[in-house]
């Protein structure tokens, strides 16, 4: 690609790769993101490209491989633009007709279509599917539309206009003045004032000024930042532009997870694309302005997602966070002014440039504005990533888009905020989604993992899970969290085996409260809200693991036996011939028995029994 | 082979982060040797050279198997029985998390969360992702394994 010299030439390259690509134009759509990848969406794209060269449709259709679409449950994923046609998991052995069909003729293919979980009806458009109805995407709509490794896609869709528009027509400070006003608040966590973060980072002394992009999603549960990374990273690379722009640096870093090689090789590619365009280096779009960014991976230490802690890494030594009383941006990367926002919130930046602090602003709520992308999953229908307005309830997340529970089973609680957040109950699914309101409730925003939990999920072993995980990645350095997280481990497990003592609940509360306080960083200082949100909303089920030595949820290995439903068992030996220890005995046809001294609880039985005759409680 | 990672970078010890993870990556893991020899190049102790590779999960101070299969344990997996597809695994292989068979064939560990939480439980196989994982499919994908035949999902 030639180099961009001035922002004319930016933009009569926008206009000329759109012009090429004229508004009516029929597009397929596969989506290559790492969730269809593992559905085989790679061997449906190689179909469709075959089959349109044989049908001789490869000037008349164009066939695009794209970011995550989102909408992972339903993987391969097949669009097909302009009538936006939906067909999900697609299969090789389907390419031939929706080419023959679909796209030669525009008919639509009544076997392929997408079929609603809760009305049970076929839905032939994306946008009238309720997943994507509910949503407002506004930072991850490109993704379904753009191949990620092709600038000009980016282009066509007024990409790098934002940085042309603040390179031309703003100063720093006006930049930093329309993110403030914007309300934009970083999407990793914390929740800080973006703006407010660089104005400070704009003042503070010393030289050379670093940005860093952090991509070192830890949060389980949470891949927001992965789908936007690997299937939109131009949006990425111009959000840290313009953040450069606006606070003076000419440094920037991607700190990426080594647990996502596409994104790394994605990033890679878009950063080699913008160099040669002139949209990274020195002069950039014939300014005096230069930015460069240099990929960093991840040692896949979770800590090394809090922000002292990632610039420890960049800097080549072990990840363990520092005291916040020296903020990060006077004295952050190699000890000078360091600005650190997420993905996801370095993808918002053009949004905010490009259409207005107002415009931005008019979505959400008082203290939190725009939207957010949570990661909906767990026990609900309609998994993926939902972009939804700040300030939606959780009811109309889980029961609207996430289309409620499957196998009819009851909610009991939605987890957000990663393992620094809380579970919350059914009382409070009316609660509206914004930064202050999670908190309140006991919970976080964290990075948007919005995990829903069934009647079939144990609270108590969730607690544990959590404490489990942080427990294995807490860095060490302090006392509080390094021995407080073991002491709440071992009384997690204790309970979790119904040998809980009822003080126990007092001292687990106790703990909570001095790690909270005492912590040097936010994983110690928010790791109990795990245990506090489920000893605030589900105390009954401690008790039940306490003084019943039962597990309500049929979870807790200890407390649980597998039966077989004699009413249901038609005798079909599939239990039989799954069970490792040969622990279930029965002739073909008869009923079966589980040998429950023998039982390991593998839950192999359950999984094969298609009558739904296994019993676990 | 260690010699040419080295001469691809400085002597500055920003570097010694990509330099392991250069080495992890093609020489499969960590030796003894090898953190001795980038202590020298980088002219700093060995033992904080081994701090910083025992700190990060990604490093391994053994050789791993040929494949190596990770369980996710992200949340979104947890509750959705991940830990029993994870027993099944330790289980049919006869080692514990983060082992490796006697035949070094096959290493199995446990991850925080691979981030593709939409299918799980997802479990990874020499980075390739197989989504909404059983106790009966994974016991069939390692036996694959064994058997030395083609890895079905």
């Amino acid at each position: 690609m030639t180099r961009l010299a001035s922002v004319a030439a930016l933009k009569e390259r926008q206009v000329r790769v759109a012009a090429s690509r004229p508004v009516g134009q029929q597009v397929v759509a596969v989506c290559g993101g790492t969730g269809c990848l593992a559905t085989g969406c790679k061997d449906v794209a190689k179909a469709l490209e075959k089959e349109l060269g044989s049908a001789g449709l490869k000037d008349r259709v164009t066939l695009v491989v794209t970011g995550c679409h989102g909408f992972c449950e339903q993987g391969p994923i097949v669009v097909v633009r302009p009538q936006s046609t939906f067909y999900p998991r697609v299969q090789v052995k389907d390419v031939p007709e929706i080419v023959a069909r679909t796209l030669a003729k525009g008919e639509v293919i009544e076997r392929l279509l997408y079929v609603d979980p809760v009305s049970g009806t076929k839905i032939e458009r994306e946008s009238d599917i309720p997943f994507y109805k509910g949503q407002t995407r506004i930072i991850f709509e490109s993704n379904g539309h753009l191949s990620p490794t092709s600038l000009d896609d980016y282009l066509a869709r007024g990409g790098y206009g934002a940085l042309a528009k603040a390179l031309t027509t703003h100063t720093p400070e006006q930049v930093i003045d329309e993110v403030t006003r914007a309300g934009l608040r970083g999407r990793g966590g914390g929740g800080f004032s973006t703006g407010r973060k660089w104005a400070s980072a704009r003042s503070a002394k010393g030289e050379p000024k670093y940005v860093i992009c952090n991509a070192d999603e830890g949060d389980p549960g949470a891949f927001m930042d992965r789908s936007l990374l690997e299937g939109n990273p131009h949006s990425v690379i111009e959000g840290m532009l313009i953040g450069a722009y606006a606070v003076g640096s000419r440094h920037g870093y991607v700190y990426v997870r080594h647990e996502y090689p596409l994104a790394v090789e994605n990033l890679r590619h878009a950063l080699e694309q913008a160099r040669a365009a002139g949209l990274l280096g020195e002069g950039i779009l014939g300014t005096t302005f230069g930015f460069d960014i240099v990929i960093s991976r991840g040692g896949g230490a979770f800590v090394c997602g809090e922000s002292t802690a990632l610039m420890a890494s960049l800097e080549g030594k072990v990840g363990e966070p520092r005291a916040k009383y020296v903020h990060t941006v006077e004295h952050g990367l190699f000890d000078k002014p360091t600005v650190l926002n997420n993905v996801e919130t370095w993808a918002n930046v053009p949004a905010i440039i490009a259409n207005g602090a107002a415009a931005y602003a008019s979505l959400g709520t008082d203290n939190s504005k725009g939207t957010k992308i949570f990661s909906l999953v767990g026990k609900i229908n309609n998994t993926g990533l939902v972009e939804v307005p700040m300030g939606i309830t959780l009811r109309e997340v889980v029961f609207g888009i996430g289309g409620g529970i499957p196998g009819g089973k009851k909610f009991k609680a939605v987890q957000t905020g990663g393992p620094s957040g809380g579970c919350l109950p059914e009382s409070l699914l009316d609660l509206p989604v914004d930064f202050q309101r999670l908190t309140e409730a006991g919970s976080m925003m964290g990075s948007g993992g919005m995990i829903v939990m069934d009647e079939d999920t144990c609270m108590v072993d969730v607690a544990r899970y959590f404490i489990d995980f942080l427990a294995r990645e807490s860095c060490g350095k302090c006392t509080p969290c390094r021995e407080g997280l073991l002491a709440c481990r071992d009384i997690l497990a204790r309970i979790c085996e119904g040998k809980g003592k009822d003080e126990d609940l007092s001292t687990l509360d106790e703990l909570g409260q001095w790690m909270t306080a005492a912590s040097l960083c936010a994983l110690g200082g928010s790791a109990a809200n795990p245990v506090l949100s489920t000893l605030r909303y589900f105390k009954h089920e401690y008790l039940a693991h306490i003084r019943e030595h039962r597990c309500p949820g049929g979870v807790c290995k200890e407390l649980i036996t597998y039966s077989i439903d004699t009413g249901k068992c038609n005798g079909c030996h599939a239990c039989v011939k799954a069970c490792p220890p040969d622990a279930i005995s029965g002739a073909l046809k008869a009923m079966h028995t589980i040998d429950a001294a023998a039982c390991i609880k593998c839950g192999a039985c359950l999984s094969v029994c298609k009558q739904d005759a296994v019993v676990r409680r | 082979m260690l010699q040419d990672i080295l001469s691809r970078y400085s002597r500055n010890r920003t570097c010694l982060v990509m330099i392991l993870q250069d080495v992890q990556t093609e020489l499969g893991y960590l030796a003894e040797e090898s953190l001795a020899e980038i202590a020298r190049h980088l002219s700093m102790p060995v033992a904080h050279v081994h701090s910083v590779a025992t700190f990060y999960n990604v490093f391994s101070l053994e050789p791993r198997g040929e494949h190596l299969v990770r369980v996710c344990l992200g949340t979104a997996c947890h509750v959705r029985q991940a830990s029993l597809i994870l027993d099944t695994a330790l289980r049919e292989l006869g080692v514990s998390d983060g082992g490796t068979t006697k035949d070094r064939k096959v290493t199995v560990q446990s991850v925080g969360c691979v981030g593709a939480c939409a299918i799980g439980p997802v479990v990874e196989v020499d980075e390739v992702h197989h989504g909404h994982m059983t106790v009966p499919k994974m016991s069939r994908l390692l036996r694959g394994f064994v058997a030395n035949k083609e890895v079905a999902t």
